[in-house]
């Protein structure tokens, strides 16, 4: 167990604004645990969510931000499922993830790789691409062994197209992304 | 039941790809029940998770252009297979009523959008606004000697307040309706359980220990084929079922299907037309003793 002296590293305007991008109320964590009994992830994470939730409420924002369960997290609503005290743990999840983007933080970095891959196809598109996607991906990643296994299984059932679907509208979601981005620079 | 059942549909990406057998089966079994289905015009994608992972003013704007669609067409309701387009729709109008976020949400759309309207999935209308009790009605192949599970996957009814349909931790919706034409269900213990999502690419260990955890109950509890009614679950667990087998040493061999495929099958519509042929794991086997069984029962009767 690791002790952290929470008298000099109290961030209350981290506890602050994870508690309004959420509409959630921190301090209704009692720590039972039930959150990470049902997680599947668990196994994968640094920091159990029970304890992202504690490290939240005690202002350890470096220490949240910086950890890879954040990324980790399907949004599978488990925990908001179970929770005793009807936090919505995995939209806590979400905004601790959107912290994260901010302050530059990306975990150990190929799950947004995928996400950011995901949303680039859509930007270009209007609509994700699946094979544009899998590609873009792989040359961020360099993996280009990336379910090559597959092909032979998958292709001849010719659900897998080479082209994007065309769609009339693309420009005004790609207009969705430039806005946000301008947005955000703000 | 209502006889004039009149739906917005909105397909979603994967649709266009990898589940395409899913909007295939979905369509073919609303024609075949008379559900009148008409494509949200011009629809982009929803956002799904990534968007939200973002922020949800992004998620949210990419899902109010598709609402805005369905509003104009004059439309109060509209239908996904999707559980994941489903639950970033139904979240842009829940998000929306609060004014706030609303004006920064359509700060990024091209106008402001009208997102009164509802959605659902098609799992849910065929049991609360068609009728099991009427889709029995209309099988003409019941699903005889049929073990199946009913895998529901994590997101279909959760978060519970937002998504209004059966049950967060048991759902029945789909063991009822494949009683309804004639499968024997076996109760599946892991209904709820994350199948590994999006994961498959960017972490496939982890989607090869979830997703197999599911197989390996599956099999356990004797269940000859699962049905699930989410792409990412059942292109996980198809699709990358030899991939699972491989990483986890097992030989499962489960043909997965969509829900609404065995549902059309019932109904008396051919394979083709449900996209049979498009699954990895092949039912071929399995399809041939469903009706091998149904041949036995009818000559005896």
């Amino acid at each position: 167990m690791k002790v952290i002296n929470i008298n000099s590293s109290y961030d209350s305007d981290f506890v602050r604004e994870v508690e309004e991008e959420s509409g959630q109320k921190l301090n209704l964590c009692y720590q039972c645990g039930k959150c990470t009994a049902g997680c599947p992830y668990t196994d994968e994470y640094d920091i159990s969510v029970s304890q992202i939730m504690r490290l939240t409420q005690a202002g350890q924002k470096e220490k949240v931000l910086q950890s890879n369960s954040l990324w980790l997290c399907a949004t599978c609503e488990s925990c908001t499922s179970r929770c005793p005290n009807e936090i919505d743990v995995a939209l806590i999840m979400d905004v601790l993830r959107h912290m994260a983007r901010r302050e530059g933080y990306t975990g150990t970095g190929r799950v947004k790789t995928f996400w950011d891959s995901f949303l680039s196809s859509v930007e270009k598109n209007g609509r994700v691409f699946e094979v544009g996607l899998l590609v873009n991906y792989i040359s961020h990643t360099g993996r280009f062994w990336t379910d090559v296994d597959l092909g032979p299984k998958v292709l001849p059932k010719g659900k897998i197209h080479f082209k994007p679907t065309e769609m009339q509208g693309k420009k005004e979601v790609a207009k969705i992304f430039m806005r946000f981005n301008e947005e955000s620079a703000k | 039941m209502n006889t004039s059942l009149n739906y917005a549909y909105y397909p979603g990406c994967s649709s266009t790809g990898t589940s395409v057998e899913y909007d295939m089966s979905s369509r073919a079994i609303c024609a075949a029940l008379g559900i009148q289905l008409q494509d949200v015009p011009d629809w982009s994608c929803c956002g799904s998770t990534p968007a939200h992972t973002v922020d949800h003013s992004l998620s949210s704007a990419l899902s109010a252009r598709n609402l805005d669609q369905v509003a104009s067409m004059g439309l109060d309701s509209c239908i996904t297979p999707c559980p994941s387009c489903l639950a970033n729709l139904k979240t842009a109008k829940h998000k929306m009523q609060d004014e706030n976020f609303r004006d920064k949400v359509n700060k990024l759309l091209e106008k402001p959008a009208n997102t009164q309207v509802e959605t659902k999935s098609v799992l849910q209308i065929l049991v609360e606004d068609y009728g099991i009790e009427n889709i029995k009605k209309k099988v003409v192949k019941p699903l005889t000697g049929l073990v199946v599970g009913a895998y529901y996957g994590c997101i279909l009814n959760r978060p519970a307040e937002l998504m209004q349909f059966d049950s967060r931790e048991h759902p029945m919706a789909m063991d009822n309706i494949m009683e309804a034409l004639g499968a024997t269900v076996v109760p599946f213990p892991l209904k709820v359980e994350c199948c590994g999502a999006s994961f498959g690419i960017p972490r496939k260990d982890v989607v090869m220990r979830l997703s197999g955890k599911l197989l390996d109950t599956a099999q356990e509890i004797g269940a000859l084929a699962l049905v699930t009614a989410c792409p990412l679950c059942q292109m996980n667990l198809d699709m990358r079922q030899s991939q699972i087998n491989r990483a986890n040493g097992t030989k499962h061999n489960i043909p997965i299907f969509y829900f609404t495929q065995l549902l059309g099958l019932a109904l008396g519509l051919t394979e083709k037309e449900l996209g049979m042929d498009k699954l990895c794991v092949s039912p071929r086997t399995l399809l041939n003793s469903i009706a091998k069984e149904e041949q036995i029962k009818e000559k005896a009767a």
